[in-house]
Formats: structure tokens, sequence, C-alpha cells
């Protein structure tokens, strides 16, 4: 039925490319890419805030700026953005712009079902931050929000612990974002496995497409099993069922099992698409290959399989059992060996290179060292006796913040400021760059540093205040210190943005003598991103069409035009007018408006339901039937 | 599984030569096991855990259920068939054979109807106990599973009424085949594990 790529003919299609309805309608895999860019940052703003409050209220003893009820509804919020709603959708942001460049292909292989995933990602968020509204007069502090933790332990999010509809926006919200997290998981596996260009093998991809490809198949596997503990969660708590009543028989650790085995993968989910820009930015910025390539993808991929066999170590204190925890903990250990040899490859890479210390370079550096700190903090509790001591402690929150902050969010700012440039044309300004760079370490460190002594001094998670006198005091002070920092760190690079969107110097196609094929078109890239599909011959193809090797291993530049004549090889490009690509599309918006609406309908009225569900198949079925091509 | 689509000039090539579309299938397929599994998993660990009755033998109806079974299982034989048809290129035929694929699917959702409200009279419902629970939502998830299996083949049989899915598009009924055996063969792991198999 359905072409998934012959269609209008490309200058048909540019007549209706600008305008409100064209970025609704879109396909572009490009377009989708910076509708999640700017949306997952939005979003991280909000968490942003969110964490700000949570650091106001911490900043010293016994303060009431929050009340517990408050704060426990605002530190849920904060995990569930920033993990759902930022690093995910950000790390998406990078799958749309980069894959199919990278690749060499003109779009995904599903570019309607790419749409809607962006789209049911949007309307997973605005649901789940509708929740704020439920509780009553938002303006006199009667906030609504789930307060359950990002991980939502059953039995104490059962209505029985947790009344009200916070926990039912948490789990049906994470529910719509679980599918959009599953149809791009899909969609990309597909593409990489099956678009790539000619001659582009699996170890001809760069490191990124690696990542992304092991990424798209722990979506795919992980995000059933969360869906399964989202429904339990539901039935039990809007019909009735038991699936995690104790006095009924149900098990209290079913629910932690169910999360976690999705949990860590989830971990590797969030790092390793920082880890794929990471090992594109080094390698530039350094003019040397990637040491290791081979080493670096299968570490990778050996991450993905052993991220399934590690989840009990969130639950040692459950009692388990010594075997049990044993297993898991030597699990846990193994883990660290492909991470160590990823980290030990990107220093190899640095080393003896010609350095050259850029915004992206320092911010790829930055999540060496913080990753390096966060992995390594990980394996002390990796070790079951010690992580008895550490277990519900600010030890914990700091490990987690020094992945994921250090780690993820450090690597997205490598990848926004080397690749921005590609898609809106111009640089962004290196002074303010490397302002915000330092801004954001020095007050990442003096925020989350600080955290690793408070837990080793006792201080437990999610409490709400806390009593003068235990020691806390100095070093909770200094991380709300660093907090602000980090907050201004992400101001200077807001105003950067929006400056270098109209005065930032010209890119050109190729700003940072690059290694990888979306440097070799130009910038922003052409909706139809190749005018020919080019020829792959090696890992880093296209920095072989600008540098052969002297004997000593050194670039020596191909003079201009040369190149060309190898790059061609005799393959005739199309004429751009006879380039096919799909049409835009109402549908896939449509389709996801409904599952708010189903939603919404569990939640206050079930004709609603059913409204949803007729929005949802009018739009699946309009999909199938319009035509992808003329 | 079914032979390769003829080669019609419709299908893309890939690097894997397998059609996206039918890689997407079976990504899908490979995440719905785990989707099962979760749920299957749920159930093992609580089928001895019920403090309250009505327990499972007391409401098995194992030669009913026997019988649904197989009529499920039939279905995919005249899958099979249809598939056959219009790789042959008679579309007649696959319509017959996809409206009996449906007829057979809806037959079996009949007697899951009919085996719910059954138990409910009993006293089981999703409140009762965990064999409630469980029992209600991993099963009540495999017929919304046939039942989306049924609207795809009477879609396919809409679409080929009306001219838009033609002899060159047997991909699009093997697609919808791939779906449909695989909620048949998690039938048969659900009717071993959770009937067949029942709490010492």
């Amino acid at each position: 039925m359905a072409v998934t790529t012959a269609g209008a003919l490309t200058h048909g299609q540019s007549e209706s490319y600008s305008g409100l309805w064209s970025w609704l309608t879109t396909v572009d895999h490009k377009r989708i890419g910076i509708m999640y860019g700017v949306t997952s940052f939005i979003f991280f703003l909000l968490g942003g805030i969110e964490a700000l409050l949570i650091r106001i209220q911490l900043a010293g003893p016994n303060q009431t700026f929050l009340d517990q009820d408050q704060y426990n509804r605002i530190f849920t919020m904060h995990g569930t953005t920033m993990v759902f709603l930022v690093v995910m959708p950000m790390s998406s942001a990078f799958f749309n712009l980069l894959v199919p460049l990278m690749i060499g292909a003109r779009d995904v292989a599903f570019p309607r079902l790419n749409a809607f995933s962006y789209w049911v990602f949007l309307a997973g968020g605005i649901f789940m931050n509708v929740s704020f509204f439920t509780g009553g007069n938002i303006f006199d502090g009667e906030i609504g929000a789930p307060d359950g933790g990002w991980f939502g332990y059953a039995p104490l999010t059962l209505n029985e612990y947790s009344a009200g509809d916070g926990i039912n926006y948490w789990l049906l919200g994470l529910q719509i974002l679980g599918i959009a997290s599953l149809a791009g998981g899909l969609n990309f596996a597909v593409t990489i496995l099956n678009m790539r260009a000619p001659g582009m093998s699996l170890l001809r991809m760069p490191v990124f497409v690696w990542m992304t490809l092991v990424t798209s198949f722990l979506l795919i596997f992980a995000m059933p099993v969360i869906a399964v503990a989202l429904f339990q969660l539901m039935f039990d708590r809007l019909f009735d069922a038991n699936f995690f009543n104790p006095a009924a028989g149900g098990s209290p650790l079913l629910w932690q099992h169910m999360f976690w085995l999705f949990g860590h993968p989830e971990v590797y989910i969030l790092i390793l698409p920082a880890m794929g820009i990471v090992s594109e930015v080094l390698p530039v910025f350094s003019r040397k290959p990637l040491f290791g390539y081979p080493f670096v993808v299968f570490s990778g991929v050996a991450i993905g399989f052993m991220s399934w066999g590690v989840w009990a170590h969130h639950m040692y204190t459950t009692g388990l059992g010594t075997v049990a925890n044993s297993a898991f903990g030597i699990a846990t250990i193994l883990i660290a060996v492909p991470t160590g040899v990823k980290i030990f490859n990107w220093l190899a890479t640095m080393w003896g290179g010609a350095i050259s210390l850029t915004t992206p370079m320092l911010f790829a550096i930055g999540f060496i060292s913080m990753f390096t700190i966060g992995g390594l903090t990980g394996v002390t509790h990796s070790m079951v006796p010690s992580d008895y001591q550490q277990q519900d402690t600010y030890y914990i929150v700091a490990h987690f913040h020094q992945v994921l902050f250090g780690g993820a969010i450090f690597g997205l700012f490598a990848g926004m400021y080397y690749w921005i440039p590609k898609f809106s044309g111009r640089l962004l300004n290196e002074t303010l760059g490397k302002v915000h760079f330092w801004l954001m370490f020095i007050g990442f460190n003096l925020t989350f540093q600080p955290m690793m002594i408070l837990g080793m001094l006792g201080m437990p998670r999610r409490i709400a205040s806390y009593p003068e006198d235990y020691g806390w005091d100095i070093w909770n002070g200094i991380a709300t210190g660093g907090a602000f920092l980090i907050a201004l760190g992400v101001l200077v690079f807001i105003i950067n943005f929006i400056m270098h969107l109209r005065t930032g110097a010209k890119a050109g196609d190729d700003p940072w003598d690059a290694r990888t094929l979306e440097w070799s078109i130009p910038s922003p890239p052409p909706h139809y991103n190749f005018a020919q599909v080019p020829q792959v011959h090696s890992v880093d193809d296209w920095w072989h069409t600008k540098y052969v090797e002297d004997p000593q291993g050194r670039p020596v530049p191909i003079p201009a035009g040369a190149a060309v004549a190898t790059h061609d090889d005799g393959h005739h490009g199309d004429d751009e007018h006879d380039i096919h690509m799909p049409n835009p599309s109402f549908y896939p918006l449509l389709a996801a408006l409904g599952l708010p609406l189903i939603a919404f309908g569990l939640l206050y009225s079930y004709p609603l339901v059913a409204v949803g569900a007729l929005i949802l198949v009018v739009g699946l079925y309009g999909w199938v039937y319009e035509p992808a091509s003329d | 599984m079914a032979a390769h689509a003829p080669t019609t000039g419709h299908t893309l090539e890939t690097n894997t030569g397998l059609d996206n579309r039918k890689l997407l299938m079976w990504l899908f397929l490979a995440s719905d096991c785990l989707f099962f599994g979760s749920f299957i998993a749920a159930y093992l660990l609580y089928r001895d855990r019920n403090v309250v009755g009505p327990y499972q033998d007391e409401l098995y109806d194992i030669p009913f259920t026997s019988i649904s079974s197989f009529v499920l299982l039939m279905s995919s034989l005249t899958m099979v068939l249809a598939l056959a048809a219009i790789q042959r290129g008679n579309m007649r035929a696959m319509r017959i054979w996809l409206v009996a694929t449906a007829l057979l699917g809806i037959s079996f959702l009949a007697g899951q109807a009919f085996e719910f409200t059954e138990f409910y009279d009993h006293g089981l419902s999703l409140e009762t106990n965990l064999f409630g629970t469980t029992f209600f939502v991993l099963t009540g998830f495999h017929g919304a599973h046939v039942a989306v299996g049924v609207l795809i083949l009477l879609s396919l049989v809409h679409a080929s009424a009306i001219g838009k899915l033609t002899e060159k598009d047997s991909l699009a009924v093997e697609i919808g085949g791939l779906y449909w055996h695989f909620v048949d063969i998690v039938w048969i792991v659900i009717f071993t594990l959770v009937y067949l198999i029942q709490p010492g």
C-alpha cells in the first residue's frame, strides 16, 4: 500500500516549506529533530527551575520555603522531567538530526512514524505537567503533581498511600511517552539496519550511529517492561486490581523488579547517545581518528547486553539474599569494564593529538572527567556491604547526577555546540560558549561534590528539611550556590543561541574540518540532504576525501578538485528535481492527539476514551490510506 | 515463515534485503514478546499466592478453552492460505481466506467473552484475588491483540475491495500475517502456562 519514499517533486514541495502548517505536517527528519531539541530544552528549563526550588528549600536547616508535600511533588517532577522529557528526547533530537545524514540517507525509514513519535512525546510531556494544576488553587501552593518519586515504588504509589490524581497523571503520562520512545526506537533501528549508503558497512558507521542503534534496541526491549509495570499500577489504582496489594498476597517487590528491569537499561539509554556524541567530537578536535574504533563500538554493544543483568543492584537492601546480591554485584562490577575501555580509548584519542580547546571539545573533556567520577562512585556501590551504607543517602544522589548531568548533559551540550552550526548555518560565539562551560563546570562540581560528603555524613535522600547541628548546613549551602551558577551558565547559553541566529559567523559546510558525512553537504542541509547518494569507502569517509596520510601518519591535504574525483566514483548525481521526498502529513499529529484524550478519559469520563480512540483510529487510517507518494 | 513476496519493483533496496516495513514488524513483535513475557511472569509469580478463592481449578473449563484454542490455531492456517492466494494473484480467494481468518478470530473472542462472563458469574473479578487480577489483565491484553488483528484483517479485505490493495501488495498481507501468527503463538504459551499447568 504505502510506498515509503517516492513522493512529490522537490520543487513542488519547497513551495509549502514555510509557515506553521508546514511544521505541523512536516515529516522531514531535520525539522522533527529541531522540534525535539527545542521542546526538550524548554522541559530542561522547567526541570531546572524545579531543581532550584529544591535547592532553595535545602539551602539551610529547618527551612519552610516548601512544605513536605510540595517538596515531594517537586522532586518527583524534577526527576521524571529530566529523565523522560529532557535527556531521552534531547538524545532523540540528535538521532533525528544526525543519523540520516551520517549514514548518507535522505530521511529515516518511516518519516510519518517519526513525526508521530514527536507529537506523542509532546502530548505526553504536556499531559504530565498538567498534573500541577489538579491539586486545587496552584497560586495558593496547592500543587497536584505526582509525589511518588521518579521510580514510583508501589505499593507506596497505590491510592491508599498517594490519593489524588498525581500518580495517575504520572503513570498515564509515562505510558504515552513510552509509545513515543518505542516508535522512535523501532524507526531508528530499521533506518540504521536498512538505509545506509552504498559502501557504509556496519563497521564503517560513525560511533554515534552505533550508539543510536544500541540505544534503539534497548528502547525496543525496555519500553514494554515499563509499559507492563505501568499498566499493572493503572489497574490497581483505577480498577481496584491487586498486583501490588500486600493484603491480597501481592508482592511489594514486584514493582521494584519490573521498574529496575526497565530502569537499568534506561540508564544506558540516557548515557550511550552522549558517549556517541563525545566519540565524534574528540577525534575532530584532536585531529586524530578515534583510537580503537572497534573496541569503542563493541564496548557499547557489550554495555547494551550487560545492562540487562544488573537491575537488582538497586535492590540490595530489600533482602534478596546473599547469592542474588553477589551475582548482581559481580555483574555490576563487570559492566565497568567496557565502560572503562571506552574512557581509555577517548584518552588515547586525545593523546598526542593536535588538540584545539573549542567549546564542544571542552564539554567533551568535561564529560570524560565528570563521567569517570560518576562511574567510579558507581563501582563503590556495586559492592553490597558498601551499598548498605550508601542506600538512600545523598551519596547516591551525587552519583547519578555525576553520570547523568556530568555525563549525559555535558555530552549533549558538546553535541549542541558542535552540530548546531550545521543546522542553523551559523557558529555560536566561542567566548560565550567558554563562559557557559566554565560556569557550568564549576557550578556542577560545587553542587554535586558536596552531596558526596553529605551522603557520607548520613544525610538521607528525599527529606524536605533537616535540623541544625548535623554538620550538613555548610555543604547544602554550597550545593545551592553551585546550582545557581549552573543556572547562570544555562542563561549564557540561551543568550548565545539567540544571538547566533542573527549575528553568528557563517559556518560554511565544514567549519570544524570534520570527519563524517554530514559535513560534506551545505549548512543548513537542503531538505533532500544529499544531491547524490554518497559512496562510502572507509570509516571517516569524508576525512579521507580531504586528506591522505604521509609515511609518519600525519594528514596531508588533497588539493582541491582531486577530492571530488576520488569521491565521485563515476556515480552521477540525481537531478535535484528527480529526488523523491515523502509528502507532508497531518495524520501523525491527529493520531497523536488521541492518546492524551484517552488518558484524560480514563481519569475523568469514559466516553472521552472512546472519542480519543476514535481520533487515534481515524488518524491511523488516514495515514495508511493517504498516498505517501503521488 | 511464508515465502518472500514476489519481486514487483515495489520493494526498495535495503542493506539487509528485508523490506523496511517487514523489519519494523519483526522488531515490534520482538518488543511485544517482552510485553507478554512480563504479564505471564506476573501470573506465574502470583499463581500460588491467592489468599481467597475462587481458585484456578474451580473455574477453568479445559475442554472448552481447548476448542477455542483450536479455533485460533486454525486461523493461522487460513491466514497462510490467504497469503498464498495473493501471491498466486487470486484476490478473490485471498479475500475469502482473510474473512475466514477474521471470523475464526472473532469466534475465539466470543469464546473469551463467554469465559470471562462465566468466571465473573462464579465470583471472579479483577478485585477478588491475585488470580482474578493477573488472569483478566493477561488474557484481556491478548484478546485486545486479537481484536486489533481482526481489524487489520478486515481492513485488508476492505482495501482490496476498493482497489487500494492489489496483487503487487502481497507484502501487506504477509506483514499482517506475521502479526496474526505471533498472536497465535502467544496464545499457545498462555494456554500452556496459564491453563494446563495448574497450581499443585
